[in-house]
């Protein structure tokens, strides 16, 4: 085996440690899927029962097609329930373990916290800041190169959509501003 | 003869500047979504489509395609150089394209991926060609009845002959038939299943399911994974090229027993994953010299490539011709087309013969330009594994939400994303398939309308779907595969008991 041309090569310091406890098991999980979807059906099927699952002078009422998709949908879910429930093995794996719960919260918070500030910020303000802040606090990349990369891509992303193809975006009080100002 | 005269005058509606711009941005995009971590063809589809909402449809779908078979190529970069399947057909590729790297042929495993992949993307493409006007004037006799049972037979057929456990099968599919019901009915103008909600009142949009299910959920998956990434870099020169081609003659059989697979998995759900490995484990089967398989050979490289773009592309035939797509990214494609006003299925290929031919001969062209950038380019690809995925991650979710924000201009869209990225990560670990939820949520709507058509001009008898040869065979299909893991079992249980029992002595 040649190894010379080995040439690519990217090291994640924040990489997961294997051997990390683990937070819920899979089987766990499926049964808290499986009910949340049997109380969805239950819901679905309620509101659709309420509209209207019986035949009227026009056909169907509209109800009827989605109150007979919400049965299957909690028949199969119950299904999903009492096997998973009754199941002697396997399913009981790992779902997620603590180090890897705390990465996946690295992204999904900020995530969330971005989704939050593109109501009140707009989106390329919310955007400039999710970018440097989870390349210089979650990569560790240096303070320069975050902020240059998040000023250059949302100003792509702007040019692209805003001005390109006309696709209008939410926008804070700082575009605004900007835009009176004459920016 | 007259699919040849259309094709010619297809070829000559994508002869202009702004269209073959427009073929090579596409592919590249498409070559840059297949090869980042955390993005693939179907949501790269989705979070690019708002580029097109000004275009008109003929630019705006060959533009779109291109992403796609862009996406397609893309996924052989990855999984060559580095061992890492960047979509889940691309993982048989791994098995002898990675060993070849590591003996210093990545030039020649990836000129085999990336050739193969044009072959059998090639011979789908043919097959489109002649075969989806032939199924289209066919389809224009159906009626409400015979649209509902192909929409049955599609949904069964993803229960029946999927890998997953049935009931999750199902779950997915029916989870995706009652959220796009969701808002006004179209029929009476009642509101269902909005709870109250002003913002579920024009139902919930599926490209921005799609971008939660399939963008933010890889996102999250793949920030669980260890990043650290060892791999070869490549750079393929024209020598290496020309030998890979003249030695294609000599795997004539692979590459055309991998293109049939492809196609017939394609037109059926089996979908690009199984040809992939359906097609590497004949090429396997039939070797003279099985045991080098996995050890770096070239036919390892060729039959699951070819047979996995064979399939992807041939998803796109029940799609232009039916209106029912036979992949997740063909049904994003569909869901782009009604985004246009335009009304995929068979009379398309009446009303909108421009745009028709336009897309088929840009399947064509695509695949020809892709070929030489994606030969062309492959170090730039590799090298944008370089970039930490801690720039990456936050760049895909900022382009998710824009996105997910244009299709409708509703801030909600955005929280839905979220909601839908959450979901798609936890149906992804616990092993509920997304394909039949992305299916279900664009046919959902047109599935309902024709079962309620069929329905009222029956006078409510379910006896419509029997009521002439065609839908009966059509219904009679679909049933037979929802239940065929049972009628499989039931025909070996009799084969075992008819099977002499061997005499020892």
């Amino acid at each position: 085996m040649s190894n010379t041309d080995l040439e690519i090569i990217v090291e994640d310091p924040t990489a997961p440690e294997d051997d990390s406890p683990s937070v819920v098991s899979t089987r766990t999980i499926e049964i808290i899927v499986s009910l949340v979807l049997l109380a969805l059906a239950i819901m679905l099927g309620f509101d659709n029962w309420r509209t209207g699952i019986a035949w009227d002078s026009t056909g169907p009422q509209p109800g009827y097609f989605p109150f007979y998709l919400s049965v299957i949908l909690g028949g199969a879910s119950l299904y999903g329930l009492i096997t998973t429930f009754f199941a002697r093995s396997g399913g009981s794996g790992t779902f997620v373990t603590r180090a890897q719960l705390r990465r996946v919260a690295l992204v999904f918070i900020p995530t969330a916290l971005f989704c939050l500030a593109t109501q009140f910020l707009g989106i390329y303000v919310a955007s400039f800041v999710l970018i440097a802040g989870f390349m210089r606090m979650v990569g560790k990349i240096a303070l320069w190169k975050s902020l240059l990369t998040a000023f250059v891509f949302t100003a792509i992303m702007f040019v692209t959509f805003d001005v390109a193809f006309d696709v209008i975006m939410p926008k804070g009080p700082i575009e605004i501003g900007s835009r009176s100002l004459g920016l | 003869m007259e699919a040849f005269g259309l094709l010619m005058h297809g070829f000559a509606v994508l002869m202009t500047w702004k269209i073959i711009s427009l073929m090579v941005v596409g592919l590249v995009l498409g070559i840059f979504v297949g090869v980042l971590p955390g993005l693939g063809g179907p949501n790269g589809v989705a979070i690019l489509l708002p580029l097109t909402f000004t275009m008109d449809p003929t630019s705006a779908i060959v533009m779109l395609s291109c992403i796609y078979w862009g996406a397609l190529f893309g996924g052989a970069i990855t999984s060559i150089l580095f061992n890492i399947p960047g979509e889940a057909w691309s993982v048989a590729t791994t098995f002898d394209g990675y060993p070849m790297a590591q003996q210093g042929k990545a030039a020649e495993a990836l000129t085999a991926a990336f050739t193969s992949s044009f072959i059998g993307s090639l011979v789908a493409v043919m097959l489109i060609t002649f075969l989806a006007p032939m199924i289209s004037s066919f389809a224009l006799k159906f009626g409400p009845p015979e649209f509902f049972a192909v929409y049955l037979l599609t949904f069964c057929s993803f229960v029946g002959l999927g890998r997953e456990a049935k009931h999750k099968t199902v779950i997915s599919m029916a989870l995706g038939l009652l959220i796009a019901g969701i808002g006004m009915d179209t029929v009476s103008g009642n509101l269902r299943m909005t709870f109250g909600s002003d913002n579920l009142l024009r139902g919930i949009n599926f490209l921005v399911a799609v971008i939660g299910l399939f963008g933010i959920s890889e996102i999250l998956l793949t920030m669980e994974e260890r990043l650290a990434l060892r791999g070869h870099a490549a750079k393929i020169s024209l020598r290496t090229v020309l030998k890979v081609w003249m030695d294609l003659p000599k795997y004539w059989v692979t590459l055309l027993r991998s293109s049939v697979i492809g196609c017939w998995l394609g037109i059926t759900p089996g979908g690009a994953i199984a040809a992939s490995f359906m097609g590497y484990n004949l090429a396997k089967r039939f070797s003279k010299d099985p045991e080098s398989f996995g050890k770096g050979r070239i036919e390892g490289v060729f039959a699951p490539e070819t047979a996995a773009h064979a399939s992807g592309t041939a998803a796109l035939l029940p799609m232009l011709a039916l209106g029912i797509p036979g992949s997740g990214t063909a049904a994003i494609l569909l869901g782009g087309l009604m985004v246009w006003g335009l009304n995929p299925g068979p009379l398309l290929f009446v009303e909108h013969k421009d745009f028709v031919w336009g897309l088929i001969a840009s399947m064509y062209l695509g695949n020809v330009v892709g070929l030489v950038i994606v030969l062309t380019t492959v170090p730039v690809f590799a090298s944008i594994l370089r970039v930490p995925f801690a720039a990456v991650a936050p760049m895909i979710v900022v382009s998710c939400a824009i996105g997910a924000y244009a299709i409708q201009n509703a801030m909600f869209d955005i929280w839905l994303m979220l909601g839908f990225g959450v979901v798609g990560y936890v149906f992804k670990k616990i092993g509920i398939p997304l394909a039949p939820f992305t299916l279900a949520l664009v046919l959902g709507s047109r599935a309902e309308d024709a079962f309620r058509l069929a329905m009222i001009g029956s006078g409510g008898s379910v006896g419509v779907f029997w009521s002439n040869g065609l839908v009966g065979t059509i219904t009679t299909l679909a049933i037979t595969l929802l239940f065929w893991p049972v009628i499989d079992r039931a025909f070996a249980a009799v084969a075992r008991i008819w099977r002499p029992t061997p005499v020892t002595t």
